[in-house]
């Protein structure tokens, strides 16, 4: 079966590689792509949009609905994440663990079992290691970065690389960092099973609104000039607003999609316990 | 861009993508593929597309490792084959 599978391997491989020889060569200025169709956006983009990086207005304007469905396949993989993982299999684990911070001695507790609330004891995995000092501080120290970093690049993507992908990513990152370094159920003390999975399906409708907003004032779905009525702005800066808009939708999908996808994986669906 | 970068990390990049698939430790293969997907992240770079190398260099080496580990982590860490 192996031999089967490296023989079919090759010979896609054969013919990718064959295939990419009829393909114009890197940075060709006669080839198709290169002769009226970059040079459109190159040019006009800036006159459109009023947005310098064109790969930003590209991606949100000129072909925002591809966008808006990119984001909706990322909300689906959370979804499916969650359904496959949370509703199937997150049942209550039949043991749970505590730890008496001042002498270091274990319980271990039955399903059912509770421990009195004291400040004495806290919960630890069941695969416990000692806490690191180091660690949890160098963490903590840099997650608020992180995190500014991630807003910047949200924010900063009409005139430098980055967007509602990259920055939402980073802002997911900053809490999957705070899940690994602390432990899950620190992380998910600061985001709530629920506020994922509100947030997620919002960032996607915040997408798809400012398109149906578009569509409401009588123009195209996802045409943000229509929206200089309504932000008393000109069509050209509407244009970038609207873009903009779009790109918090994206980010808020986007990261609440990461931490989703992480909490359930790393839990196996039981969000009890993580990396 | 010089030829000899390009050729070295296109190199890394066919030893990382296959080292990735031969390995048995899933744990290792998760590293290497964070590897792999940080050199191309180098590569996009080199060929100018710097929006295309941030989301590979977030997306690929960064979450994925990580939801990569976790699954490792959660199921078993030797391949059966």
């Amino acid at each position: 079966m192996k031999i089967i599978g490296l023989i079919i391997t090759i010979i896609t491989g054969a013919f990718l590689v064959y295939a990419a020889a009829d393909f114009p060569a890197w940075a060709d200025p006669n080839s198709p792509a290169s002769t009226y169709l970059s040079p459109y956006f190159i040019e006009n983009s800036m006159k459109d949009t009023s947005v310098p990086n064109f790969v930003t207005s590209l991606l949100a304007d000129y072909r925002g609905f591809d966008t808006m469905f990119e984001t909706t396949v990322i909300f689906t993989a959370g979804l499916v994440c969650f359904i496959l993982l949370r509703i199937s299999g997150g049942k209550e684990p039949e043991t749970s663990h505590y730890r008496h911070v001042l002498t270091g001695v274990t319980v271990t507790l039955k399903k059912g079992h509770k421990i009195p609330e004291s400040e004495d004891f806290e919960r630890i995995d069941d695969l416990w290691t000692p806490p690191d000092l180091i660690i949890k501080t160098g963490c903590r120290l840099m997650i608020p970065f992180i995190q500014l970093f991630g807003l910047y690049v949200i924010a900063h993507g009409h005139s430098s690389p980055g967007g509602g992908f990259q920055g939402g990513v980073i802002l997911g990152a900053s809490i999957i960092l705070l899940a690994i370094s602390h432990d899950l159920r620190t992380a998910l003390e600061k985001m709530r099973e629920k506020v994922v999975a509100i947030l997620c399906p919002i960032g996607v409708s915040i997408y798809a609104g400012t398109g149906a907003l578009c569509l409401l004032l009588g123009v195209n779905f996802l045409d943000y000039s229509a929206l200089a009525s309504v932000l008393h702005v000109d069509p050209i800066a509407a244009r970038s607003h609207g873009i903009f808009m779009v790109e918090i939708g994206v980010g808020i999908a986007v990261m609440t999609t990461m931490i989703w996808i992480y909490n359930n994986i790393s839990s196996a669906g039981k969000y009890n316990q993580g990396l | 861009m010089f030829w000899q970068i390009d050729l070295a990390i296109l190199t890394l990049v066919v030893v990382t993508a296959v080292a990735s698939l031969m390995v048995k430790d899933l744990l290792g293969a998760a590293i290497l593929f964070g590897a792999y997907s940080f050199l191309m992240c180098l590569l996009w770079s080199i060929m100018g597309a710097v929006d295309v190398a941030f989301t590979e260099a977030s997306v690929g080496a960064g979450v994925s490792s990580v939801f990569f580990v976790a699954a490792v982590f959660r199921t078993s860490r030797r391949t059966k084959d």
